[in-house]
């Protein structure tokens, strides 16, 4: 069965490009152009992903998103506009799954559609999470790379399951600096940069090109 | 110039000033009388009226020519003391006096406001001529990604049979090409009227600069140039705004692919030197003349005889960002050939890096 997608988006041409690049690899898309729309077939419909433009004219973004929030727990991909940091960093502290600017490129998007997917489908319970050359053990809190046993301090360990935990979706600072350091030391970036550092050196091949640990420009990072 | 800027002194402090040099000057005259003679005191005060005329608004003056008109009445003219005149020849003095202090203070006055109008007009044109300077580069800069596209999009509708395939895909790629410079040019604009409108409200945090470099990297198509970037390791954190420092290297790397040999080669270099983090990009290209390096960070200023494409928004963009942190952004030619663009930011470092954790 096809997965139903919903676009809220008030822009007909957005909508109508999304439609066919959506439609042509194989999901089902219903398309709303108001947020009460929006809202609405997101209830009738429940579908698997809701692409969510956050400048929409009836209601703020931030709004819609945290109304479907409280019931809707599936994947949420926010579409804006560049050169809004600030805007992608509430939306996704608001339960968003992750994020495109506009403009946007199709391969980008589908990456990211078929990542969120994998999400629903798969809720990870697992103790042992692979991700490329790496295999890690939670509950024996080992991790090898290529087969090799990497030394972690018990920070870096946590860092790195709780981004390998959220393979492909933006982390941002805030959250895992409360999750990892608790309640309080979200004003702490600077520790988060040097773990990612140490971690980095670590578990990358080529620590000049990280394929693990990308880093999203002033709003956090993603695992890969 | 700087004789200009006393007229806009507050209004209460131009005519303390001018009251008090009318006062003074009629102290020291008064017990050097003796020697120079009150006629002479007279023409001391017109030429102290004179040049306040040029130093100050008109009213103030004015009450300091009526000031020292009355001054000299009442401290040098006998009998002292009064206002009173004796001699016919001391009163057709003192209108005299009190006549050209306040034509001179007038016509002064006039001829002040007639520079400042021809100020004001040169000022207007300039505006008027960096307005066009900025519709040119724009029509050109905004219209020939558009037609690329539209013309593109025509043949592709209109005659889909009579193309090949081959060349299907060039025009698509036209129009790709096409999509990402509007992109660029409209980013550069929107970063423009940023600064330009002193909204730009920075976005404080500690970041990696080997890591912002890496990320710039692996975001820029440098398909056909080589870079040569090696992170220093001992680099500390810097605070600053990394969005917008990354939009300046950015703007500086775009230029220094887009406008050297195909063959140069360009090295990034990030260090710390006397509480600065140093961020230089350097290139083996062909340099930049002399005589334009002064210009290059100039609103809409392109290098004469460039190739094609660029708006001249690129590197005036790059300063703004980088003095918006209160740092400095410098370009010089390398001895050995090529360009090199220095930014340094004077901002707070951490050394925590350096520290073995836990």
């Amino acid at each position: 069965m096809k997965d139903t997608i919903l676009i809220i988006d008030d822009e007909p041409q957005i909508r109508k490009l999304l439609e066919i690049t959506l439609e042509s690899n194989n999901y089902k898309v219903v398309q709303a152009s108001t947020g009460k729309e929006g809202i609405n077939m997101a209830a009738n419909y429940v579908p698997e992903l809701i692409i969510l433009d956050l400048g929409l004219p009836d209601k703020e973004g931030h709004e819609i998103l945290k109304e479907l929030r409280n019931w809707y727990n599936k994947s949420i991909i926010i579409l804006s506009v560049q050169n809004s940091e600030f805007d992608i960093v509430k939306a996704l502290d608001n339960g968003a799954s992750d994020y495109l600017t506009k403009p946007f490129r199709n391969a980008e998007l589908l990456a990211r559609i078929r990542s969120a997917i994998r999400r629903n489908q798969l809720p990870n319970l697992s103790n042992k999470l692979t991700c490329g050359n790496l295999d890690i053990d939670i509950s024996a809190h080992t991790i090898l790379k290529d087969g090799v046993p990497l030394k972690l301090t018990s920070t870096e360990f946590n860092l790195l399951v709780l981004l390998a935990k959220n393979e492909g979706r933006v982390l941002t600072h805030q959250y895992i600096l409360k999750e990892i350091w608790g309640v309080g030391a979200q004003a702490e970036t600077q520790y988060l940069r040097v773990f990612i550092g140490t971690l980095r050196k670590k578990i990358e091949n080529n620590v000049n090109q990280p394929m693990h640990i990308i880093t999203e420009s002033g709003v956090g990072y993603r695992f890969a | 110039m700087n004789l200009l800027q006393t007229r806009n002194y507050k209004s209460s402090a131009q005519y303390l000033i001018c009251i008090c040099v009318i006062l003074i000057i009629s102290g020291v005259c008064y017990f050097s009388k003796s020697i120079i003679g009150y006629k002479t005191v007279a023409l001391i005060l017109l030429m102290a009226v004179s040049i306040l005329a040029m130093l100050f608004d008109i009213i103030p003056v004015l009450t300091a020519a009526l000031l020292s008109a009355l001054s000299w009445n009442f401290f040098f003219i006998p009998p002292l003391f009064t206002f009173h005149t004796e001699s016919a020849e001391d009163l057709l003095m003192f209108f005299l006096y009190f006549f050209v202090a306040m034509v001179n203070t007038v016509l002064t006055f006039k001829i002040r406001i007639e520079e400042k109008k021809a100020r004001d007009k040169e000022e207007k044109e300039n505006t008027i001529k960096l307005y066009n300077t900025l519709l040119n580069s724009l029509s050109h800069e905004l219209r020939t990604p558009i037609a690329a596209i539209l013309s593109a999009v025509d043949v592709l509708k209109n005659n889909k049979e009579g193309i090949s395939s081959k060349n299907q895909i060039e025009l698509l790629n036209q129009i790709d090409i096409a999509g990402v410079r509007l992109n660029r040019q409209v980013e550069n604009l929107l970063n423009m009227s940023r600064l330009e409108t002193g909204i730009l409200k920075l976005n404080i945090d500690w970041c990696d600069t080997n890591d912002l470099i890496q990320s710039i990297l692996q975001k820029t198509n440098i398909s056909n140039k080589k870079i040569i970037f090696e992170p220093d390791e001992k680099l500390p954190l810097f605070r600053y705004d990394r969005g917008l420092i990354e939009q300046a290297i950015h703007n500086i790397l775009h230029n220094a692919i887009h406008y050297t040999p195909i063959s140069a080669e360009i090295k990034i270099n990030v260090f710390e030197e006397n509480n600065n983090n140093v961020i230089q990009i350097s290139d083996n290209g062909n340099g930049i003349p002399e005589s334009e390096l002064g210009n290059l960070f100039n609103k809409f200023y392109r290098l004469p005889k460039t190739k094609a494409g660029g708006s001249g928004l690129g590197l005036s963009i790059a300063k703004g960002f980088v003095e918006a942190h209160k740092g400095t952004i410098k370009v010089n030619n390398n001895e050995k050939g090529g360009a090199i663009f220095s930014i340094y930011l004077p901002v707070e470092s951490s050394y925590l890096n350096q520290l073995r954790n836990e």
